[in-house]
């Protein structure tokens, strides 16, 4: 078999980048999670909660 | 290990482990009854908004809504999604899920919270539809029922990576997961998403049900809430694309054009599907426009590229499958000559040319800020989401169906010419429901409204009898549709209980989450799932001319619907 072990421990082959990332469910979690509650829903959130109160 | 535990089946080739089967039958079995329950409530709302009909009185009127829309875009998809999420783990992986035992408890939490919501529907004091906006409150078991089916839907979503843990941990695959795993991984996280934004505001909601909180803040609570409800619809997204790549391999032996292309897109899935949660806020004072505009065209349109980069790549290996086996005529041949008497081809092939055309050009277009002023809260809006889950998501799942009754359920189909109809019933049905609920919309009827001819009420109003009659046209198309789902249910559930068993040891229990006695499982561990030869890049000429061709019309009719509204919208806003 000449195909490199995608796990990266075998051969000493350089896995590139996008395919450790695309190969770890957990790291896709973690992004996947974060970006919405960042972006969206943090900012979201600071924004509705700053808004002043009518006197 | 003790005894067998994997079958193999015959027609398919496909594993199935006795625990992973039975959590997958149990969870399809009740998405079709939720199916069969906001089916018929469906149909009752269309009945009540066909103006010559007028059905059911107000009241009872937004509690069938509250049905339909509960019942059907969650329950119905969720539970379908879960059965889903077992057969891209444990099946597509052959490991042995991960836990069982636990499984069976997220699928009671869910039986158990979705007949609570519903039950605190039929009680008559919770019709505030499946958005449940605050301050209209609902009964404290209503959010309590979405709380617990949410829990159970989580636990699903854990057991799901938990088995991917257990295969790359025993080595039942060699490379990386399969793309239609991938896929599934992507609705996976996706959910997680959509549950933990759930928890943040339905809790407090339910608290405050309670009396234990003096209120909750109705912007903070959309913002949150439009994160559950928004993001769950993307759930569907990546399970319906996961399929359509299954169904790709299953029906025409087709492989992916680029596995790296189609994982990117779901990448972007990942990354920023999920923050266009914002255009349903477009027209909600308080939320500057940097963050509406940030969330729903940087984050939106790439996540509409990824639709389209899948939209493009799965007919496009199928036409590569084609073409390799000889339809190489003009551009169309591979088309014309696929199996269209097949549901599990139609049905597929159909959600994804509606899904595409209808549901992602009108959802681009309202997506966009100053455009969605011009339909925002019209029937337009449903008119949308029913090309999207109405039919890009529940006729894909329909075409698995046709696959899995004899793969999984190992009967099979009762009434297999009424079964060859049916995607055609059902999306016909829908077309015309879909395309007169735009039109309606754009003449400005209001969706979630009992009454347009506003009979009894002291303001009156006119509509035009364009849209009026366009309402009734919708409500053809409607019970058209009702008629397609009502024959879907027929031979789902008709197949469980008198299909042909095509496997001895399958008995009504089996069909129902029961697992088949012993002797059906006669593999202890499959042998390993081989590297798909794709992995290893460079497969050869990926010509696709036909679906080229495809794209280039979907592009036009993009651009000239999105013109034509952009037209519209300057010529309600005369500046001088
Ligand atoms: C059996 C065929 C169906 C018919 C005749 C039908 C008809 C309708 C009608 C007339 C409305 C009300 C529009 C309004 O007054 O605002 C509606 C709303 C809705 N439908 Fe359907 N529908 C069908 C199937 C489906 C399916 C399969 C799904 C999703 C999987 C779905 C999801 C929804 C949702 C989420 C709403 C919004 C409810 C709300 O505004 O609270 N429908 N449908
Ligand atoms: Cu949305």
């Amino acid at each position: 078999m000449t195909q490199h072990n995608h796990s990266g421990d075998a051969g000493g082959e350089e896995v590139p980048f996008m395919q450790r990332l695309l190969d770890n469910p957990f790291q896709l979690l973690a992004l996947g999670v974060a970006f919405p509650i960042v972006i969206y829903m943090v900012w979201g959130l600071i924004e509705a909660v700053t808004i002043p109160l009518a006197p | 290990m003790a005894g067998n535990s994997f079958r193999q089946c015959p027609t398919s080739g496909l594993y199935f482990h006795r625990s992973a089967e039975s959590l997958m039958k149990a969870h399809a079995v009740m998405a079709v009854v939720f199916f069969l329950i906001g089916g018929i409530f469906g149909l009752l709302v269309m009945l009540t908004r066909m103006p010559s009909v007028h059905l059911l009185s107000a009241e009872t009127f937004y509690m069938a809504l509250s049905i339909h829309g509960t019942d059907i875009l969650i329950f119905w998809i969720i539970f379908f999604e879960v059965a889903v999420l077992y057969f891209a783990s444990s099946t597509l992986l052959r490991v042995r899920p991960a836990m069982p035992g636990l499984g069976w408890l997220g699928f009671l939490l869910m039986l158990v919270g979705s007949c609570t919501t519903t039950f605190s529907f039929f009680r008559g004091n919770s019709s505030v539809m499946f958005t449940s906006y605050v301050p209209m409150p609902a009964e404290p078991i209503f959010y309590l029922g979405l709380i617990l089916f949410a829990v159970g839907a989580l636990v699903g979503c854990f057991l799901f990576l938990a088995t991917l843990v257990v295969a790359k941990r025993e080595k039942t695959y060699q490379g990386s997961i399969p793309l239609v795993t991938f896929g599934a991984l992507t609705a996976c996280i996706i959910a997680v998403v959509t549950i933990v934004m759930g928890a943040i505001i339905l809790i407090p909601t339910f608290l405050w049900s309670l009396g234990l909180i003096p209120n909750v803040d109705p912007l903070v609570y959309r913002t949150i809430w439009w994160g559950l409800g928004h993001s769950s619809q993307q759930i569907n997204v990546s399970a319906q694309v996961s399929i359509w790549y299954a169904v790709a391999a299953i029906v025409f032996g087709a492989k992916p054009m680029s596995e790296k292309v189609s994982r990117t897109a779901f990448l972007l899935y990942i990354l920023f599907l999920q923050l266009a949660s914002a255009h349903h806020l477009l027209v909600d004072p308080g939320l500057s426009t940097s963050w509406k505009v940030f969330n729903t065209s940087y984050a939106m349109y790439l996540a509409v590229l990824a639709s389209m980069v899948h939209g493009l790549t799965v007919p496009g290996s199928i036409e590569v499958a084609q073409r390799k086996k000889g339809f190489t005529n003009g551009l169309f041949e591979w088309l014309r000559k696929a199996p269209w008497d097949n549901p599990v081809f139609s049905g597929m092939f159909l959600a994804m040319i509606i899904f595409g055309f209808i549901g992602g050009i009108t959802g681009v277009v309202m997506g966009t800020e100053q455009i969605n002023l011009i339909i925002h809260n019209t029937i337009f809006v449903p008119g949308h989401f029913h090309a999207t889950v109405a039919v890009g998501t529940t006729l894909t799942f329909m075409a698995i169906t046709y696959f899995l009754i004899p793969v999984l359920f190992r009967r099979e189909l009762i009434l297999p010419q009424l079964a060859k109809w049916q995607p055609y019933i059902f999306a016909g049905g829908m077309v015309l429901l879909i395309l007169f609920m735009l039109g309606a919309g754009t003449l400005g009827v209001p969706r979630r409204h009992w009454d347009v001819s506003f009979s009894d009420a002291v303001l009156k109003f006119k509509f035009a009898g364009t849209a009026i009659t366009m309402l009734g046209m919708a409500g053809v198309g409607g019970i058209l549709a009702a008629i397609g789902g009502g024959a879907y249910c027929l031979i789902a559930v008709g197949s469980l209980v008198f299909g042909k068993r095509l496997d001895e040891n399958a008995s009504l229990f089996s069909s129902f989450g029961f697992p088949m006695s012993a002797p059906a499982y006669k593999v202890s561990q499959p042998d390993q799932l081989a590297m798909s030869p794709i992995e290893s890049h460079g497969s050869g000429s990926h010509a696709a001319p036909g679906t080229f061709a495809l794209a280039l019309v979907f592009l036009v009719t993009f651009v000239v619907y999105f013109f034509i509204n952009a037209k519209y919208l300057s010529s309600l806003w005369h500046m001088s």
